[in-house]
């Protein structure tokens, strides 16, 4: 791997609520090259969406520190969400068009760079509609535009593809690996489905959870650019067989704390 | 449904005719209509309904004006919601009639007493839903706008005022429709001019259909405020849908 531009050590999470304290991550470390597309596997409940908050710096750690010297100051960093965050209440255009206006892009000018963007994306034509009016993987890839036109250093995205059908994802999958090599952030992709963090990623970070740690890296077989037509390797098999088995001790010992 | 209605109002005119109801009570609606014209023609129609349009307007004005602003400022500011929350709930169900004496020793018995206690009734529907509208956004959406670097005064025209908007207009709707209320009922207590006013004069001179026919002019203007104001939230709530 080349040199680091994020650093992860020893980061720790606790929500206290008047319910009780849960601990969400425990001591959790790693490290990211420039660029790196790194995906993000693990039981549901291990603190996945807690780790990328921390990534985005919505929450504060309470142990640990996140540093970044791959940059001179803090990284840009966008969050893609699941679904339903497109705000209703603007056009396409104008959901697109958001975080540069946050940034205090003139007007005339942003409205061309989410046009560009909405055009790459092939939604051109959905630009003055309002979000209730598309299909889900419209929206989802929507709100993709509206991430990348912003040209952020690092993408957090939490199972942006989730509420899809295969063959939406399919599409959105390839999309976005192609938007991804004409860029190149760094990437924060959760997922529960394996399968999807192997063929996207670089490498895959295996969680355990109650509390979140990282269980394992495994690194993608694939090469880049990668092309998702084919989508088999010799490897593959074996290695989400290996992450499958690693996930079931977790969501075995999961449901015995539970049931205790 | 308009044909249920027309017979209904035939039956009316049969009975009131014919004498098997009191024609003192429930005059025939023919009379009542042409009681309405000639209160047109004669004008002293006109310059009622032009009072208590202006009692009505200025009171939502300021009450849903100032309810509006006060419900974005407690979404807003958790503090603010704390500190006011309490007393908001607390005031909210006290009668607004009830209210007025106090006003008419505060404010005297003009103009003032009347707006004022118009302006109340339509503030509290207004605080309430605006603060709803702005608590009912989206966990999604605040994060969205954190994340993508909304503040300050961006945060509130891009996210706090549109996503509430829905909610606000709902407040509107019933603010009015209150004001409308106890526009015409102080009318009724203490004033000498205005729809209430007539309404109340009517009724002592036992002119009852002048008095049906006051009522119908209010009936008129309470549905003529509300496809107003559904027209309104049609247009400016493109991103609704249709429902
Ligand atoms: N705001 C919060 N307050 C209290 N507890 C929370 C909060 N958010 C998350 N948690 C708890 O922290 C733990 C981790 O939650 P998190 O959302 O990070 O899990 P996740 O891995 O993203 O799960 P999923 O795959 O279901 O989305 C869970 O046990 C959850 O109940
Ligand atoms: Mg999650």
């Amino acid at each position: 791997m080349s040199e680091s531009a994020l650093l992860v050590n020893h980061l720790a999470k606790t929500y206290v609520s008047p319910r009780g304290t849960v601990t969400a991550l425990a001591d959790v470390s790693f490290r990211v090259a420039a660029g790196e597309f790194v995906a993000l596997v693990g039981p549901s409940g291990c603190g996945k969406s807690t780790l990328l908050r921390l990534l985005g710096g919505q929450l504060a750690p309470e142990q640990g520190a996140i540093e970044f010297p791959g940059w001179p100051r803090p990284p840009k960093r966008r969050l893609v969400f699941q679904e339903h965050s497109l705000f209703p209440w603007m056009t396409v255009l104008d959901n697109v068009a958001f975080g540069l206006e946050m940034e205090g892009v003139a007007r005339q000018e942003r409205r061309a760079q989410a046009m560009a963007q909405l055009t790459v994306m092939g939604l051109a034509d959905f630009a003055r509609h309002y979000p209730h009016e598309l299909s889900g993987g419209m929206r989802q890839r929507a709100a993709i535009a509206r991430a990348f036109v912003t040209q952020p250093d690092i993408l957090l995205m939490d199972e942006p593809l989730r509420a899809l059908d295969a063959q939406m994802r399919l599409v959105i999958q390839d999309e976005l690996l192609s938007l991804w090599e004409s860029t190149r952030p760094m990437v924060f992709y959760i997922t529960h489905d394996i399968e999807e963090a192997l063929l996207l990623a670089d490498r895959v970070l295996v969680m355990s959870g109650q509390p979140g740690r990282i269980r394992e890296e495994i690194p993608s077989p694939f090469g880049r650019p990668r092309d998702l037509t084919g989508r088999t390797h010799p490897e593959i098999e074996d290695l989400k067989w290996h992450i499958w088995t690693l996930l079931e001790q977790e969501v075995k010992r999961l449901l015995q704390v539970k049931s205790k | 449904m308009a044909a249920f209605a027309l017979g209904w109002l035939a039956l009316w005119e049969l009975a009131a005719r014919a004498g098997w109801i009191s024609r003192l009570f429930f005059p025939p609606p023919t009379t009542i209509l042409l009681t309405l014209g000639r209160m047109l023609v004669t004008g002293n129609l006109a310059p009622a309904l032009a009072l208590t349009l202006y009692r009505l307007a200025l009171g939502v004005a300021i009450g849903a004006g100032s309810g509006a602003l006060l419900g974005w400022l407690m979404g807003s500011s958790r503090s603010v919601r704390l500190a006011l929350d309490p007393i908001v709930t607390a005031l909210h169900p006290l009668p607004k009639l009830a209210i007025f004496p106090i006003f008419l020793v505060l404010l005297g018995i003009g103009e003032a007493s009347k707006v004022a206690l118009v302006a109340l009734t339509a503030f509290f529907p207004m605080v309430i839903n605006t603060l709803a509208g702005v608590q009912q956004i989206d966990t999604t959406h605040w994060e969205a706008a954190a994340n993508y670097g909304a503040r300050g005064r961006a945060l509130l025209q891009r996210i706090i005022l549109p996503g509430s908007l829905p909610l606000v207009l709902v407040g509107l709707r019933l603010a009015v429709n209150g004001a409308l209320m106890v526009t015409i009922a102080v009318e009724m207590l203490s004033a000498r001019e205005g729809l209430g006013a007539l309404i109340w004069l009517a009724w002592q001179t036992l002119r009852t259909e002048e008095l049906y026919a006051v009522l119908l002019v209010i009936g008129v203007l309470g549905l003529a405020s509300n496809s107003l104001l559904e027209l309104t939230s049609q247009r400016l709530l493109p991103w609704k849908g249709e429902t």
